[in-house]
C-alpha cells in the first residue's frame, strides 16, 4: 500500500511538463540508437550522458532522459533485424531469426508492430516486477555491513562475466583492470596520492564517463572501420515496411509466448551477468520447444518466434533494474552505465536510496510506465519513420557518433587531456574485444573500486584487522557461495550456451553487452 | 600466441604496478590496513590471470590484415590529434577536418567526405552550442 501512494507520488513528478518532455525525447533518441546497427543501448546511454550533464539538468530530468534511451533502445533494437537481418545490439539477435524471414515474406510491418507490442508487455510487466521486487530486497540489503558490501560487489564481479564470456580468466582481469584504475588518484581515507606519478591531470582520478565512452562509443566506431574499411554496408537493402497496423488476430495468437517471454526475461535481467542477451535466448530457444518441437515454423516467420525473444530482451531491462536500484550492483552492460550516472549525480544506489531519495526512485520508476506507453505509442504508428533513419548510410552517422561523444566529454570536463584520455581508452577497448576481454567488469571495476576498497577497510577497522570478519556472518557466507556458483557455473555451462548462441548470430558484429 | 603476449603485457603491467602500490606515502591518519592493501589484491590478481593467459591462452582471434591493422592505427592517431589541436584550432575547423578522414576512409569520395565533414561541424555547432548552450573549443576565430 505504502509502495502505490510512492508509487503515485513518482507519477506526479514524472509527469510534470519537463520531464515528459525529456521523456519523450529520450524515447526517440532511444530508439533511434536502438536501430542503427552497431549501436546498442550501453553505447546509446554512454554518449548521452555527458551531454545530458554538461545540458546542467537535475538528477531527476537527467535519469528520466538516460532511461528513456534505455528502454528506447532496447525497443529499437528490433528494427534492424527484421528489416536488415542486422541487430542493432545483442539482445536484438534472437528477433532475426523469424523477424527477418517475416519481412522476406512481406509481412515486415505486421513484424514491427508485433515487436513492438511485446516489447511494451515484456517492460511494463516487468517494471511492475521491479515495483514489487525492490523494495523486498532493499529490505535484506538493510542487514548488510561492510563485510558484507564488499562480498556482494565481489558477487557482482564473479558474475558479471556470466554467459557471455566463456574466459572467467579473462573476466577476472578485466575487473582487476577497473578496480586498478578506480585507485588512481588521491586515497579518499588518508588523502595519499596513488598512481598518479605526480600528473596534476590525474589527482582527482580518472573520471568514469571518459573511461566507458572511450571503451564503448569510441571502440565500437573504431571496430566499424575494420569490418567495413573503404566500403561501408549499404543499407539499401532494406526491406519494405508494408502494412504497419497490427493484426490482433496474430497478437493474440502471440500472447502467450509474450507472458513465457517476459518471465524468462525478467528472470535473467534480476540475475547478475545474465542481462537481455540471455533474456532473448532463453526465450526464444524455449518457446521453440513449447511450440515448435518438430521445427516446421520457427526459423521461418513465425510470429511467435519474434514476440517470445522481443518480450524476453524488454523484460529484462527491466530486471537488471533490481539489482541496481536496491543493492547498487549492476547486472548488465547498460545498467552498469545507468550506475555511473547515479554516481555522477551524487546519488549511491542501494538500500538508502530508497529511503534517502524516494522522490529519485520512484519518479524514475514511475518514468519508466509513462516511458513505456510513449514507446509503444511511437513504435507501432510511427515504425516508418524509424526505418527510414536505416536509409543514412552508418559510413556518414559512425563519425557523427565519434564526434558527438567528444563533444559530450569535452563539454563536460572542458579538458583537452581528457579527450585525449578518451581516445586512448577507445583504443585500448577495441585491442581488448579482439583480444575477448570483457569490458563492462573494466567500467564496474572503476564504477565500484572506491566503494568497494571503503567497505573493505571499515570492514577491517571494525574487526581490528582480523580478516575473519569477510566470512563472519551467514549472509557473507552466502554471498561468497553465490560469488563462487557465479564464477565457476560459466565455466561448466557456459561453452554450451555461448556457441548456441553464436551460432544463431547472422553476422559478427553486434555491439558491447547490453 | 596472442593471449601470450597479453598474458606477459599484463604481467608485466600488474608487477609494476605491484611496485607503484608500494612507493604510495602514508599520511598521518592511517587506518589498519592502509592505502596499500587493496591495490596489492588488484595487483595480485592481474598477476595471477595474466599468468593464466600464458600457460592456457585461448584461440587465435581474428586480427585484422596489416593495412586493416594501419587503418585501425591512422584513426585512432586522427582522433588523438583531434584532442590535441582542438583547443589551438577551434571546434569547426577539427571536427570538418576528423569527420571527414573518418567518412573518407569508411568509403565516402573524397570531395564528399568533406561535404559531410562541414555540415557535421556546422550542424553539432548549431545544436549543441547555438541551442543547447554546450561549451564547445574556442579556436581563433571564435569558433
Amino acid at each position: 500500500m505504502e509502495t502505490l501512494s510512492l508509487l503515485m507520488d513518482g507519477f506526479a513528478v514524472a509527469l510534470q511538463p519537463q520531464n515528459l518532455f525529456l521523456a519523450v525525447i529520450g524515447c526517440f533518441l532511444g530508439t533511434l540508437m536502438g536501430a542503427l546497427p552497431g549501436l546498442g543501448p550501453a553505447n546509446g546511454v554512454a554518449i548521452l550522458i555527458p551531454i545530458a550533464f554538461s545540458l546542467g539538468l537535475g538528477p531527476i530530468p537527467s535519469l528520466i532522459l538516460l532511461t528513456s534511451v534505455y528502454y528506447g533502445a532496447m525497443y529499437g533494437g528490433r528494427i534492424s533485424s527484421i528489416l536488415l537481418n542486422i541487430p542493432g545490439d545483442e539482445p536484438a539477435m534472437m528477433t532475426c531469426l523469424d523477424g527477418y524471414p517475416m519481412a522476406r515474406k512481406g509481412q515486415a510491418g505486421e513484424a514491427l508492430s508485433l515487436g513492438g507490442v511485446a516489447s511494451f508487455v515484456g517492460a511494463f510487466v516487468s517494471t511492475c516486477g521491479l515495483v514489487i521486487l525492490a523494495p523486498q530486497l532493499v529490505k535484506i540489503a538493510l542487514l548488510f555491513g561492510p563485510a558484507e558490501y564488499f562480498v556482494l560487489f565481489t558477487v557482482a564481479f564473479a558474475t558479471l562475466g556470466g554467459v557471455s564470456s566463456t574466459n572467467q580468466a579473462k573476466s577476472a582481469f578485466a575487473a582487476a583492470l577497473g578496480l586498478g584504475i578506480a585507485m588512481i588518484g588521491s586515497d579518499s581515507q588518508t588523502g595519499s596520492q596513488r598512481f598518479t606519478f605526480g600528473e596534476i591531470h590525474l589527482f582527482d582520478g580518472i573520471d568514469f564517463l571518459i573511461a566507458i565512452v572511450g571503451l564503448f562509443a569510441l571502440s565500437e566506431v573504431l571496430i566499424f572501420l575494420e569490418h567495413h574499411r573503404g566500403g561501408a554496408v549499404g543499407t539499401s537493402g532494406a526491406t519494405k515496411v508494408g502494412r504497419i497496423l497490427p493484426d490482433f488476430a496474430m497478437i493474440r495468437r502471440c500472447l502467450p509466448s509474450m507472458a513465457r517471454g517476459t518471465g524468462l526475461g525478467f528472470f535473467s535481467g534480476v540475475l547478475p551477468g545474465a542481462g537481455a542477451s540471455l533474456g532473448s535466448f532463453l526465450a526464444y530457444s524455449l518457446e521453440k520447444q513449447a511450440v515448435d518441437r518438430d521445427g516446421k515454423t520457427f526459423g521461418k516467420g513465425d510470429p511467435r518466434g519474434v514476440a517470445a525473444p522481443e518480450a524476453g530482451n524488454n523484460a529484462a531491462a527491466g530486471g537488471a533494474l533490481v539489482p541496481m536500484l536496491s543493492l547498487g550492483v549492476p547486472g548488465s552492460g547498460t545498467t552498469a552505465v545507468l550506475l555511473a550516472v547515479l554516481l555522477q549525480l551524487n546519488i549511491t544506489p542501494g538500500p538508502l536510496l530508497f529511503t534517502k531519495n524516494p522522490d529519485v526512485v520512484w519518479g524514475l520508476i514511475a518514468a519508466l510506465f509513462v516511458g513505456n506507453i510513449i514507446l509503444l505509442l511511437m513504435n507501432v504508428p510511427l515504425v516508418g519513420l524509424f526505418t527510414r533513419v536505416l536509409l543514412v548510410p552508418t559510413r556518414i552517422l559512425m563519425p557523427v557518433v565519434a564526434m558527438i561523444s567528444f563533444v559530450g566529454i569535452y563539454s563536460i570536463t572542458g579538458s583537452t587531456f581528457d579527450v585525449m584520455l578518451m581516445v586512448a581508452f577507445g583504443f585500448a577497448g577495441w585491442v581488448l574485444r579482439k583480444l575477448d576481454v570483457p569490458l563492462v567488469p573494466v567500467i564496474l571495476g572503476i564504477l565500484l573500486g572506491n566503494q568497494m576498497e571503503v567497505n573493505l577497510r571499515r570492514a577491517m577497522t571494525i574487526s581490528d584487522g582480523d580478516w575473519l570478519i569477510l566470512v563472519g556472518s551467514p549472509l557473507a557466507i552466502i554471498l561468497w557461495l553465490v560469488a563462487i556458483a557465479g564464477f565457476v557455473l560459466p565455466m561448466l555451462v557456459g561453452r554450451r550456451v555461448k556457441s548456441r548462441m553464436e551460432a544463431q548470430r547472422p553476422e559478427d558484429e553486434v555491439s558491447v553487452g547490453d | 600466441m596472442s593471449d601470450r603476449i597479453f598474458g606477459g603485457f599484463g604481467l608485466a603491467l600488474a608487477l609494476f604496478y605491484i611496485w607503484a602500490a608500494s612507493i604510495i606515502k602514508d599520511s598521518f591518519m592511517v587506518d589498519v590496513i592502509g592505502p596499500r592493501a587493496f591495490p596489492y589484491i588488484v595487483g595480485s590478481v592481474l598477476a595471477i590471470t595474466s599468468i593464466y593467459f600464458i600457460l592456457r591462452p585461448d584461440d587465435e582471434p581474428e586480427w585484422p590484415a596489416a593495412r586493416d591493422l594501419l587503418e585501425i592505427l591512422a584513426a585512432t592517431v586522427v582522433m588523438f590529434l583531434y584532442a590535441w589541436f582542438l583547443s589551438d584550432l577551434g571546434f569547426i575547423l577539427c571536427t570538418t577536418f576528423a569527420t571527414a578522414y573518418l567518412t573518407w576512409r569508411l568509403g565516402t569520395a573524397p570531395l564528399w567526405s568533406l561535404v559531410v565533414g562541414v555540415l557535421t561541424a556546422v550542424g553539432i555547432y548549431v545544436v549543441f552550442h547555438l541551442l543547447l548552450g554546450l561549451a564547445l573549443a574556442e579556436g581563433p576565430l571564435g569558433f
